[in-house]
């Protein structure tokens, strides 16, 4: 038996960037390797359900899962990942918050069975044949995930004991993540691995923001040529960077591409949307009810904007509709 | 019992500011006005300190209306507090909609503190709109959501 600290990893509804970003250690994977076990992974090492089950309660000292709760498998899994686990850790903003897939909470199950298989057109379904759990044919039973009307994070499922947020999370941060885990000096539960300020504070761009904020109009970045050295609120580019935490190193920002608020909330907000909403429609230079009406009509999808990635952890979390 | 929306009496969170709609709600109780008792009131000291979180909150926590009271515009006691409440209503009903939650269950008002009987005008007219649409339950989703799904 190796005395080395055994550590896994786990995807559920995400796109697999995660895993990258894991790769991206580029060369200090390789330090991570010496230093710890490896003992679940499925996107990169052939270990199965049943060899995690056959672990002591306990006996991996961290596992990293990535990605949000959408179906009965993935929430199967993270049972079975918390209870062998001593650690468990929210990696990526879909199991931080929700992330992209959070927004099928603008939809429920029906909704969206309903698109995916009937009507989309290259779609050809005339039976409407859907998905289900149990299928019987010629004595033989097949069988489903179930697929929950809304998607939730990974702390609505099961107890976190840290967050490495990020779309994804940068090599820098997961290294030192590992680090401190390895260090045994742990942070106090439930806190996310990130500087707690905002990314304005980290922006390169900080100094050129004038002191007031004033637009009428929001572009969206394939409107506008987008200058490489001043702020993007000042441009008139929505930017999510006053409610979004810091950590990143304004990666977006240096790719003359606006924040659009992976990272989450600092720890002092409730809800990140809200908070933005408030900053950006406190911008808008006008006293009129009818220009003001007019100038949010450049904000065509505020939901999606504002929560591309924690709607599942927005004080509301779900569209509410006549099912759900 | 099955709901009877005749029985149904929402629940309404009003933020009213301290320098009118809430003197304005001081008024109707002093000069006996009656109104609807179903605005629960939150004194701000501005309408502009209303955050959207407090609204999505007060929804998720089940209130079926929102009601923001502020000065008239131009009689900010701030300057332009009410006008920064003015923008973020506009935004955040836009968003709200989106979400699923109509478009009269949350208002904001501009009531001075002479304006008893507008007071007493958009609370009625508000459990009014709110009793024909019903309540809104905004469900929080539960722990166990084994039981949500279906073998179809």
């Amino acid at each position: 038996m190796s005395e080395k600290p055994k550590v896994g990893f786990y995807w559920c509804a995400s796109c697999g960037g995660c895993e990258e970003a894991v790769v991206d250690l580029a060369e200090k994977v390789l330090d991570v390797v010496a230093a710890v076990d490896i003992v679940f992974w499925p996107v990169a090492l052939d270990f199965k359900k049943k060899d995690v089950e056959a672990m002591e309660d306990g006996s991996i000292l961290a596992t990293f899962i990535n990605g949000a709760i959408r179906t009965t498998e993935q929430e199967e899994m993270v049972h079975l990942l918390r209870r062998k686990s001593q650690l468990l850790i929210a990696f990526g903003a879909c199991s931080h918050m929700g992330g992209i897939p959070g927004l099928a909470n603008l939809w429920d199950r029906k909704s969206i069975f309903e698109t995916s298989y009937i009507d989309t057109p290259s779609t050809v379904n005339p039976d409407r044949v859907m998905p289900v759990m149990e299928h019987k044919e010629n004595g033989h039973t097949v069988t489903l995930p179930g697929f929950f009307d809304t998607v939730r994070s990974l702390d609505q499922v099961a107890d976190v004991d840290y967050y490495l947020p990020g779309c994804a999370p940068t090599p820098k941060l997961i290294w030192m993540a590992v680090e401190t885990l390895l260090s045994g000096e742990l942070p106090p539960k439930g806190t996310v691995i990130s500087p707690d300020v905002a990314l304005c504070d980290e922006c390169p761009r900080k100094e050129s923001r004038p002191i007031e904020l004033k637009l009428t109009e929001f572009k969206r970045p394939s409107q506008v040529l987008i200058d490489e050295d001043t702020c993007m609120l000042a441009q008139g580019v929505l930017c999510m960077g006053p409610a979004t935490r810091a950590g990143c190193e304004a990666q977006c920002i240096d790719g003359n591409m606006p924040c659009t608020g992976c990272f989450g909330p600092t720890s002092r907000v409730k809800d990140q949307g809200g908070k933005i909403l408030s900053a950006v429609a406190s911008i808008i230079d006008s006293n009129d009810p009818a220009a003001i009406d007019q100038i949010m009509d450049s904000i065509p999808d505020p939901v999606g904007t504002f929560y591309r990635y924690g709607l599942p952890t927005s004080l509301l979390r779900r569209r509410k509709m006549e099912t759900v | 019992m099955p709901e009877n929306k005749k029985e149904f009496e929402p629940k309404i969170v009003a933020f009213f500011c301290n320098w009118c709609t809430y003197l304005a709600a001081d008024l109707a109780g002093t000069a006996r006005i009656k109104h609807a008792p179903n605005a629960r009131v939150i004194r701000v000291m501005c309408s502009g300190r209303v955050d959207p979180q407090f609204v999505m909150e007060a929804f998720a926590k089940g209130a079926d209306g929102v009601l923001i009271g502020g000065c008239h515009p131009g009689d900010c006691h701030y300057q332009e507090g009410n006008y920064k409440a003015l923008r973020r209503y506009t935004l955040l009903k836009r968003m709200l909609m989106d979400m699923g939650i109509e478009e009269e269950r949350f208002r904001l008002e501009w009531i001075s503190a002479a304006e008893a009987e507008r007071l007493k005008w958009c609370v009625n007219d508000m459990v009014e709109k709110l009793k024909a649409l019903g309540p809104l339950n905004v469900q929080v989703p539960t722990e166990d959501f084994a039981e949500e799904v279906q073998v179809a």
